[in-house]
């Protein structure tokens, strides 16, 4: 089947505003996610309100839910045919290499970053979303509270956030990039704008397990 | 001060495409730091051939920074440690007395290795014969002032005009890609009016034929700009996004 939207989404190009348009949309999945997490400093009558209001919105969340998953399947999939692709670009590696001045952590790590986030967010589902909540004793802050409870988890999820912020670092102002967003007057601002963003779901999301923790 | 130093030579032999190639130490004494560091190595070819050797083989043309035809990966980093400058307009005084010097060639799928320091860059000649032109019927001259064209719109055309196709951009990608290349040649044309009758066509068979050819995807890496000896923006990859997405979904172009 090869048809003009294939077509477009089958270059090199073409896969990469597929990466940018779903990478966009999980920043602005993790900014929904991180305002709604705050709430726990609200302590946990504010959490659960959230929790219980974010639930009764019912089928509307069961379909953000599916979205996030077709979001996450281009994403991933892509993002690997991009990395393998890329490896095989370049089938004699050099000798002596050294970057040159462009390259960040960010953007250097990105399909390893991307990886790692794919994996922790397996155990985040495991942890947080596909656990039985139907017991009376069980709601979504007991979970937080017997997670954080525990130093290996508390540790395990900062350094799982500080690899997103990584990944969210080049890929904020990447996505803008490759959509062709570029203007001379915005773009230092989206640039900017990526390393603050990075530094906020760092900061914002890293200091929940210690909170959590502490009131355990 | 001395006009003279003296340094090691780490570079890459390879006796043809087939070859696994090797990196070869060649002590090189009393380098004239007033020499580019082609003349460098025509000085070490020269001592070479005395010792009835085989000369290293590089590729180069006009020596003065215009032509493209030189290159390759000094310490790592393409066209040497300079800003903006191409190989041939390196010279030896940016080099210090018992440095070693490892020289690469371009390495990238679609670049084949001739020889030593020698690389095949005819893929993007072929990114070019796939739309990096502009079809003009000849005719009566057109009146200069007829096509107006803003000052800033000839500026930016002329700074992606600029690249010289010598390939810094793929090596110091890493991922091997050519979109720096391939975006300076559709932005050149692109901003003219002279380049949009064509300007769909041209985005996405460039593409298809970059992606042909073997180069890898861009990842925005920004490696080939820090390299570019020309100063090639990423500006003008975004622009090439920007006319392939307007020509996707845009254009009757299938």
């Amino acid at each position: 089947m090869s048809n003009w939207l294939t077509n477009a989404f089958s270059t090199s190009i073409g896969k990469k505003l597929l990466m940018a348009f779903t990478g966009l949309c999980f920043i602005g999945f993790l900014a929904v996610h991180l305002i709604g997490n705050l709430t726990i400093y609200g302590g946990k009558e504010l959490f659960l309100s959230y929790v219980e209001h974010l639930h009764a919105l019912g089928a509307l969340v069961t379909v953000a839910e599916f979205g996030l998953v077709f979001l996450a399947l281009v994403h991933i999939v892509m993002g690997l045919t991009l990395f393998l692709q890329n490896l095989k670009a370049r089938p004699v590696r050099y000798e002596v290499k050294k970057a040159a001045g462009g390259r960040t952590i960010g953007s250097s790590t990105m399909p390893y970053t991307g990886i790692l986030i794919l994996l922790f967010i397996i155990f985040h589902l495991v942890k947080f979303r596909f656990v039985d909540k139907t017991p009376v004793d069980v709601n979504d802050f007991t979970i937080l509270a017997a997670t954080f409870s525990q130093i290996g988890w508390v540790l395990f999820y900062i350094v799982a956030v500080i690899i997103v912020a990584i990944h969210v670092s080049h890929g904020l102002w990447s996505g803008f990039q490759t959509l062709g967003l570029s203007h001379s007057k915005y773009m230092p601002f989206i640039m900017a704008l990526s390393v603050v963003f990075a530094i906020i779901v760092g900061i914002g999301f890293g200091f929940i397990p210690i909170y959590a923790s502490i009131i355990a | 001060m001395s006009d003279t130093i003296n340094i090691t030579l780490k570079v890459w032999r390879q006796k043809g495409p087939g070859d696994k190639g090797h990196f070869e130490t060649i002590p090189v004494k009393d380098v004239v730091t007033h020499m580019s560091f082609l003349e460098m190595l025509d000085t070490v070819n020269e001592q070479l051939a005395l010792e009835g050797k085989d000369a290293i083989a590089f590729d180069n043309d006009c020596r003065e920074g215009i032509c493209g035809m030189c290159g390759c990966l000094v310490n790592g980093i393409a066209h040497g440690p300079m800003k903006a400058m191409t190989l041939c307009q390196l010279h030896m005084r940016k080099f210090s007395n018992g440095d070693t010097i490892a020289v690469e060639p371009w390495r990238a799928r679609a670049f084949k290795v001739v020889k030593d320091l020698a690389v095949d860059r005819s893929a993007l000649d072929k990114i070019i014969q796939a739309g990096g032109y502009i079809s003009a019927n000849t005719g009566g001259a057109p009146d200069a002032n007829g096509l107006p064209i803003p000052m800033e719109i000839a500026e930016k055309a002329m700074d992606a005009a600029a690249c010289i196709g010598c390939g810094a951009c793929v090596a110091a990608c890493p991922n091997a890609s050519a979109m720096l290349f391939t975006s300076a040649k559709v932005s050149q044309l692109a901003l003219l009016p002279q380049g949009r009758p064509e300007a769909a066509k041209r985005a996405i068979n460039m593409m298809r034929t970059h992606d042909a050819c073997g180069f890898g995807n861009c990842s925005n890496e920004r490696e080939c700009e820090a390299v570019c000896p020309k100063e090639i923006k990423i500006t003008n990859i975004a622009r090439l996004n920007r006319e392939y997405i307007k020509a996707s979904i845009g254009s009757d172009v299938m």
